[in-house]
């Protein structure tokens, strides 16, 4: 049998085949993840930026979402392109990453077995994070063009710094992994759908998806201050600001240390709530 | 020694504090079957759990092959095969699949992989279920894809805890014929159990624990013959009071080693004897004798001798 040489090697190789086998069981599940990551920015859209419109359109002329539209001089639809990106990269973190391990924590304990793996235990967890991120990436490419094409008014898009857009992306995925870690291991698996309700939906209400940070400023001052410690906002604001500068977003270097300091302070929560799970 | 566990203790704190394991000390010999023998709660299960390094000692040292199952967990899991007490089988991944990517993890390459893979479906007669997902396969199957998925990256040391729990007699039975294969092979197999007649069929050597100790260690036979390994009569009484005279004048019968009183009666430890039982329903008549049972020697006389207990309390 092949015993790889030395102990990167023997982890690396681990590694990989964890990442394999990840990839192999989400291109089994190809059709339900397509679903799950489509269905909530598809049905928002439709209703917010295509429905709404043209509802209010009729309605004399007086633009019902008014208040949406008004911020930062962009539309809704211009508003809703990051946030919902965003949603999409959150929720992919939670989907890949505390489901899963609510199960295999609960039932049926298969975790025991990818820890047996010949690498070290915190590698296992930081596996989980870094296949979740890919999910996450995929799930905002795939929102893209839904959060593109189908609101009724024109959705203004601009690109100026890619390595800025991609550090972004990168961060905030693997912190929404980082986030998912968190969940799955600090909570019972019986309360994993409690979470949703009293963890996930606010987080997603509250993290700016669905109005920019600045807007907040001008009118709700104490809130705008109370979302900094959700990591959603920087994940919005991040994508806010690589792909729709012409509203108003944070500052760059502020998004990506907040993006980068929620993914240490998430992951060390994470792997430390996962080490003391799998380690009696 | 394939594997040497030196003084290792560990103590649960909690409410109330546990000392599951308590200084022990077992060495196991290459190329044995090895049974930790003990009543549930014995502390069998945590010294499996630290020597696979799923938990941490709060105390001492396990060499597993030689290295360090603490300072060195990743190293020592290559030479680990592991068959917990639960199905903890990839409910992900087919039959061949869990065995395709357990043999990945242990860095394989993918043809080499598919070679392993198949070779164990082979030996463990599972080919016809090689495209099922753990959920569809009856638990002795599922304990056969758990047995071939331990051993599919050729571990020294093939743990298994507790491998009949929840089988049937003759998923029993075959799971033994798999594990003298897997001896036969050359792999040291250690492994857990509350059943008495597992240990006597299955291993070279038998050590019983209880309350987190290694109360003897040695073959099943030399168990047997040794001092504890008597026939057992228990007998019940209807009259209780005043057995100090019945048990002296059944210490004094022929081959009669110990006699103690139980809540039903006495207990008494003999060699076997032509006439012991006649002599002993005379002796006991006066205290409403109501029943006699015999057990003969085996290593659950031995452990009732150790322990005063019976293994199933």
């Amino acid at each position: 049998m092949n015993r790889s040489s030395t102990p990167t090697r023997q982890y690396a190789s681990a590694f990989r085949g964890l990442l394999l086998r990840d990839f192999r069981v989400l291109r089994r599940e190809l059709m339900p993840f397509l679903l799950r990551v489509v269905m909530n920015p598809l049905l928002f859209l439709f209703v917010f930026t295509y429905i709404f419109p043209r509802l209010s359109a009729a309605a004399a002329g007086s633009s019902g979402m008014s208040g949406a539209m008004a911020t930062g001089g962009g539309n809704f639809g211009t508003v809703l392109l990051p946030g919902l990106m965003a949603v999409a990269i959150m929720f992919s973190g939670i989907a890949a990453v505390a489901l899963p391990l609510a199960t295999e924590f609960g039932i049926t304990r298969e975790i025991d077995d990818r820890v047996m793996c010949p690498l070290p235990v915190y590698a296992v967890a930081v596996e989980k994070v870094v296949f979740s991120a890919l999910q996450s990436i995929l799930a905002a490419l795939i929102v893209f063009p839904l959060a593109y094409f189908i609101p009724s008014t024109p959705v203004h898009v601009a690109v100026h710094n890619w390595a800025f857009l991609i550090a972004v992306l990168v961060l905030a995925s693997l912190a929404a992994g980082a986030l998912g870690l968190t969940i799955g291991t600090s909570v019972k698996p019986q309360q994993i759908g409690l979470i949703f309700s009293i963890v996930v939906v606010p987080i997603t209400f509250l993290g700016c998806v669905y109005y920019p940070w600045a807007a907040l400023g001008q009118h709700i001052r104490w809130l705008q201050y109370v979302v900094l410690v959700n990591p959603i906002v920087y994940m919005s604001e991040g994508l806010r600001a690589a792909l729709t500068p012409g509203l108003p977003h944070m500052p760059e270097p502020l998004i990506l240390s907040a993006l980068l300091l929620s993914l240490l302070l998430l992951g060390y929560a994470g792997i430390r709530g996962f080490l003391r799970r799998v380690i009696g | 020694m394939i594997v040497d566990i030196d003084g290792l203790t560990k103590i649960y704190d909690g409410k109330p504090r546990v000392v599951a394991v308590d200084d022990l000390h077992l060495s196991v010999r290459r190329g044995g079957i090895f049974g930790l023998l003990g009543p549930n709660g014995a502390g069998k299960t945590t010294t499996i759990s630290v020597c696979t390094t799923r938990a941490r000692p709060t105390r001492g040292r396990v060499l597993v092959a030689g290295v360090d199952v603490v300072a060195s967990p990743a190293t020592a899991r290559i030479n680990i095969g592991v068959v917990p007490q639960y199905n903890t089988l990839d409910r992900s991944l087919t039959v061949f699949e869990n065995l395709y990517f357990h043999c990945r993890y242990f860095g394989l390459r993918h043809s080499e992989a598919r070679v392993r893979s198949s070779e164990l479906l082979a030996q463990f007669h599972l080919e016809e279920r090689s495209d099922a997902y753990p959920q569809q396969l009856s638990g002795g199957l599922a304990q056969r894809l758990l047995i071939a998925r331990a051993i599919a990256h050729r571990p020294a040391v093939l743990f298994l805890d507790e491998p009949s729990a929840g089988l049937d007699p003759q998923s029993r039975i075959a799971m033994w014929e798999g594990v003298r294969a897997l001896h036969n092979e050359g792999i040291t197999v250690v492994l857990t159990t509350h059943y008495m007649e597992e240990a006597d069929e299955l291993c070279e050597q038998v050590a019983i624990i209880d309350h987190g100790k290694i109360l003897v260690n040695d073959s099943p036979a030399r168990l047997k013959s040794s001092l504890g390994a008597q026939t057992i009569y228990q007998v019940q009484l209807k009259r209780r009071d005043d057995l100090a005279p019945l048990i002296a004048r059944l210490k004094s019968l022929h081959g009669v080693s110990d006699v103690e009183p139980t809540p039903e009666g006495v207990r008494m430890f003999a060699q076997s004897a032509d006439g012991l039982l006649p002599a002993i329903v005379v002796a006991a008549q006066e205290y409403s004798l109501s029943d006699i049972s015999i057990t003969e020697p085996t290593l659950e006389t031995v452990f009732i001798r150790l322990t005063g207990r019976d293994l199933r309390e």
